[in-house]
């Protein structure tokens, strides 16, 4: 149930998050969403793609230095207060967030929120136990 | 106009009964020193395996060219011997060790029996005298108290002057500017960096320079040039003078200016001193730069023979100081044939650095250390290309790589410097040996 997310080390200087998006572009490999993390020095970009393992190896062979990691997508919709009702269950469970980034859907009206926990199997456990709809990696990309 | 205040330069000597030695009784003094150099040195393991015995004796010491004959020594040297293969005495008889840094992670010790202590003392008096201290003058003594051998050597130079001594170690420039209003000392010791720091913040500050009694200050711990004296004497009101040691020789007082301040005196009764090619390590001739090269007489507690400074400067070629001492003069220091750093006072090498990258990944990563000095204070920025073992998509241990590596780089090295991650593959790449380190600094005019 989790979902492949592939991160970046990133300078802070201009130009330098295009290369990465040009190297996605040339290879023909769409973001699903992305998040930036940056302090004044350098970022980092995290990225959620279909095609994870072919976009790891482009960047790579760019000269990026890459990470892949699992993180955990849940549905919620797409209203006043529904992120807060999926926090509450989280909360419950004593997992805590190390971060997370969210982007709605295409139709419909849910959004999508991606997060790395650090207990994902915990987090997963309590998300569905309160009826939360945990997304694999084809549900997702059908979103 | 501040300049008009400046101190008047008087001629004045500590130790005229060997600063102003005739020059043959000062050679034949030498050369009685040097054969017992040569027996102390023969008792260690290291001169024992480069020379043999029977050249290892006073004996076949005649004259003072047979020094050439004897082996040289290198920092390379010391650390292979660590900690004290070069201890020349057991012991029970050392009085004092002082350490200063090595090439890599561990320092380079040095040890002194109570008679070293005793003529560091006199040497760090004979350049303090002869730049104006006075058993009636305070001094407010910056250097760091420790290891390093600039805050102790001084001290007791001081001590044995007989003056007051104000101990307040380095830092904190509000409370240096405090202490120099309140006390009144007439001298000031730090390394020129600091001074030009202190210089700053009294122009920021509320204290009026009149009020203060500073006359003279000795600056020493790193290279500096005359444009930054100029700067301070015309800054501050003050005389400014250099010294010059290494705690590998002995510390601070190895040689000093005197009155007419044309090159600093080399105290020769206590060491010889050498110029030589740092590629063929043979001698040259006064006025050439090269490499200096030391040879304790004295020094019972670390009796080294021929010790290779990486110092390059030269010995001044345009016969006696009129001051009245007969030593030969040394310029200011021009460079280093290694490619050690001076930041802050405080000697560092890029090999500690690395040293200090293999602790968080055993693949060290490409570096380089950038070098500047923005305002009068050094900085350094290690610059490290990510790579993938050291990368996480949290921004957490991120930080947390940042902060373990410029905590390693303080354990290995004494001093905090800026940790800049890069991409990989974007620092130069040196064909040969890597060039690792851009100083932007201007240390030599």
């Amino acid at each position: 149930m989790k979902i492949h997310q592939i991160s970046l080390f990133l300078e802070n200087k201009p130009g330098h998050l295009n290369a990465i998006c040009r190297t996605l572009a040339q290879n023909d490999i769409n973001i699903v969403t992305l998040s930036l993390a940056d302090t004044q020095q350098f970022g980092i970009v995290r990225l959620i793609v279909e095609e994870w393992e072919k976009a790891r190896d482009a960047l790579e062979k760019s000269g990026y230095v890459v990470n892949v990691r699992e993180v955990v997508a849940a549905t919620v919709a797409d209203r006043p207060g529904g992120m807060a009702e999926l926090l509450d269950s989280i909360d419950k469970s004593g997992v805590n967030i190390e971060y997370m980034y969210a982007f709605t859907s295409k139709h419909g009206s849910e959004a999508v929120l991606v997060f790395r926990f650090d207990e994902p199997d915990r987090a997963i456990e309590a998300l569905k136990a309160s009826g939360r709809n945990v997304l694999d990696a084809p549900s997702l990309f059908a979103k | 106009m501040i300049m008009n205040t400046l101190p008047i330069i008087e001629n004045n000597i500590w130790q005229p009964e060997f600063e102003c030695m005739r020059r043959d009784d000062l050679e034949a003094l030498q050369l009685q020193r040097l054969k017992k150099a040569v027996q102390r040195a023969s008792a260690l393991p290291f001169y024992q395996e480069k020379l043999p015995a029977e050249k290892l004796t006073a004996d076949s010491i005649r004259s003072l060219d047979d020094l050439r004959r004897l082996p040289m020594t290198t920092k390379a040297d010391l650390r292979d011997n660590y900690p004290l293969g070069f201890m020349g005495v057991t012991r029970n008889e050392i009085a004092r060790y002082q350490g200063t840094s090595g090439t890599t992670g561990k320092p380079t010790w040095v040890a002194y029996t109570q008679q070293d202590v005793v003529n560091w003392s006199n040497l760090c008096a004979r350049f303090l005298v002869a730049g104006g201290l006075k058993r009636e003058h305070t001094v407010q003594l910056s250097f760091g108290f420790g290891l390093f051998t600039g805050g102790f050597g001084l001290h007791f130079g001081i001590e044995q002057v007989g003056a007051a001594i104000i101990p307040i170690s380095s830092g904190n420039s509000e409370r240096q500017l405090m202490c120099m209003l309140d006390l009144q000392p007439e001298i000031l010791i730090c390394t020129p960096s600091y001074a030009l720091k202190l210089m700053d913040t009294l122009g920021q500050g509320d204290i009026d320079r009149s009020k203060l009694n500073l006359k003279h200050a000795f600056f020493g711990g790193e290279p500096w040039t005359e444009n930054m004296r100029t700067r301070i004497e015309e800054g501050m009101g003050i005389r400014c003078w250099n010294n010059y040691g290494l705690a590998e020789i002995q510390g601070p007082g190895v040689s000093g200016e005197c009155a007419y301040r044309n090159g600093m005196h080399f105290q020769e009764d206590q060491f010889i001193f050498e110029v030589v090619d740092p590629q063929t390590l043979e001698p040259l001739p006064d006025g050439e730069r090269g490499e200096i090269v030391i040879t304790p007489l004295v020094r019972e507690g670390f009796p080294l023979l021929r010790y290779r400074t990486r110092d390059i400067g030269f010995i001044y070629n345009d016969g006696e100081c009129p001051c009245g001492r007969t030593s030969r003069r040394m310029s200011r220091i021009l460079g280093r044939t290694d490619d050690m750093l001076i930041i802050r006072g405080v000697n560092v090498f890029p090999s500690q650095i690395e040293t200090a990258l293999l602790k968080i990944d055993s693949l060290a990563p490409h570096y380089m250390i950038e070098v500047s000095r923005p305002e009068a204070m050094d900085e350094v920025t290690v610059h490290i290309e990510m790579r993938p073992e050291m990368f996480s998509d949290s921004m957490i241990e991120m930080q947390n790589i940042r902060r373990e590596i410029s905590g390693a780089i303080a354990q290995v090295t004494g001093l905090h410097i800026k940790v800049n991650l890069v991409s990989p593959n974007t620092l130069e790449r040196f064909e040969g040996k890597a060039r690792r380190v851009i100083d932007h600094r201007k240390l030599v005019d």
